[in-house]
């Protein structure tokens, strides 16, 4: 899941419509200034829904129901059963790069992902999410005229024109169908 | 067959091309940003294939010099995370002026922004007299301009704001004299600095070290290869060494990780226990 500007509050709102036991691993670039290293933004969200989200470390593992969120000034790649972390010249001015990072889940786990692009002032992400859709992947646009930025989100349905558009309160329940939830499974 | 599957077999086979031509050996590499990498100098090239690229690598040793580029250039900043100089500062140097004489080892120093900026702090703590610094990395040519000391005039503004949340206690603009486009920095501040091609993977442990710094270096290498490379440094440190690696980068799943306690727990600063 990618987001920038107004990012907070959709990352925010997706995340809370999770249920806990969340049937897949949750991993989010959201741009934020290269030297917000202190953690805040894993920390908020994570007091405020159900999910367990913590900022990630290098080769951390992918578990179901938990969140990932890049560290300001990382890329976060996705590998096969864990993230890695790089510091390669910033892509479009950004690091963490959305492209980057649905790029990588596209080559790892091809159909087995879902994509969502959510509010932002610029196009990272469209190049990545319509990687995604043409590995088999699941594309999900939060809908422009829901968006507190519609730029992002308008260059992603350019580049993935079948991707689903869904309203920011919908793309939480669309994902639960999605990947149903781990019984047994706990913060 | 499915694009991922025949992309593997390119992949594999590329490495395996490389490893025996030139010796370097990329196969321990983390896999996601290693394709990319490959990728952006398939199309740098001109080509359209990663097996068009082992054509060209095996025939071509410039194209592989361009790869290695490719493939070892580390972006870097002077004073990266200034919290971590403030803590090399006020808890490592501390246990380092214990030492008539001071050896440390940054590994995979790249273009040289961190080694600057290590000479620095320690020459306002009193230590650079006594420290000799072994930087080292893979690539020659990262190398040439780490000792060259020359870095773009444009970032010394930001520079200047890290070095001076990094504790910096003089005026930053002494340490470097503008040239055209470039930061000179003075080269008093390499004079105990040893510059050295070394590969983590292939060589070996070369002296023994009471700090090694290496950030941002084992986020590009697999599970398997960050334990041998954690290895290595074991071997390379004096009892109750100092290992300092990047922000987000961990021991906590090594086998290696027992070894060490933390002494700067947040910025990824740990110290042998024996």
């Amino acid at each position: 899941m990618g987001a920038s500007w107004g990012g907070l509050r959709a990352v925010e709102a997706v995340l809370r419509s999770l249920p806990s036991g969340f049937g897949a691993p949750v991993v989010i670039a959201q741009h934020r200034q290269a030297d917000s290293s202190d953690e805040m933004l894993a920390r908020l969200l994570d007091t405020r829904c159900e999910l367990k989200v913590c900022e990630a470390e290098d080769k951390q593992a992918l578990r179901s129901g938990v969140v990932l969120v890049a560290p300001a000034d990382y890329h976060l790649l996705i590998e096969s059963g864990s993230v890695a972390l790089s510091v390669d010249e910033p892509l479009n001015y950004s690091r963490p790069s959305i492209d980057i990072l649905l790029g990588s889940a596209g080559d790892a786990y091809g159909e087995r992902v879902a994509g969502v692009i959510l509010t932002g002032a610029n196009s990272d992400g469209a190049l990545g999410l319509a990687h995604i859709a043409a590995r088999g992947g699941t594309a999900i646009v939060q809908d422009p005229e829901t968006a507190e930025r519609r730029e992002m989100p308008d260059a992603a349905l350019r580049a993935t024109p079948e991707a689903r558009v869904l309203a920011l309160d919908a793309i939480g329940p669309a994902l639960t169908e999605l990947v149903g939830t781990d019984v047994g499974s706990s913060r | 067959m499915r694009d991922e599957a025949r992309e593997r077999i390119e992949i594999d086979l590329l490495l395996e091309a490389i490893q025996r031509r030139y010796g370097y050996d990329f196969r321990g590499y983390a896999l996601a940003s290693l394709r990319r990498r490959l990728w952006h100098r398939v199309y740098g090239e001109g080509l359209e294939t990663l097996s068009g690229l082992q054509e060209r690598v095996l025939h071509d040793p410039t194209c592989m010099d361009r790869l290695l580029r490719d493939l070892s250039i580390n972006v870097t900043e002077m004073f990266r995370d200034p919290s971590f100089y403030r803590a090399l500062r006020e808890r490592v140097f501390p246990l380092l002026r214990t030492h008539p004489f001071i050896r440390i080892w940054n590994a995979g120093c790249s273009t040289g922004e961190e080694i600057y900026s290590l000479a620095i702090a320690l020459r306002e703590e009193g230590l650079l007299d006594r420290t000799r610094i072994y930087a080292t990395d893979i690539d020659d040519a990262a190398l040439e301009r780490a000792r060259a000391g020359s870095f773009p005039l444009d970032r010394m503004q930001r520079y200047t704001e890290n070095y001076l949340r990094a504790g910096g206690s003089d005026a930053f603009s002494s340490y470097y004299t503008a040239s055209g486009d470039s930061a000179r920095f003075d080269p008093a501040l390499a004079g105990g600095i040893v510059f050295a091609q070394h590969n983590l993977v292939t060589d070996g442990s070369f002296n023994e070290f009471q700090l090694i710094m290496c950030r941002n270096v084992l986020i590009y290498f697999g599970p398997k290869l960050q334990e041998a490379v954690l290895g290595l440094f074991g071997e390379s440190m004096t009892r109750f060494g100092i290992l300092a690696l990047g922000r987000k980068e961990s021991i906590r799943h090594s086998r290696h990780g027992s070894d060490y306690e933390p002494l700067v727990e947040s910025e990824k600063i740990f110290r042998r226990r024996s």
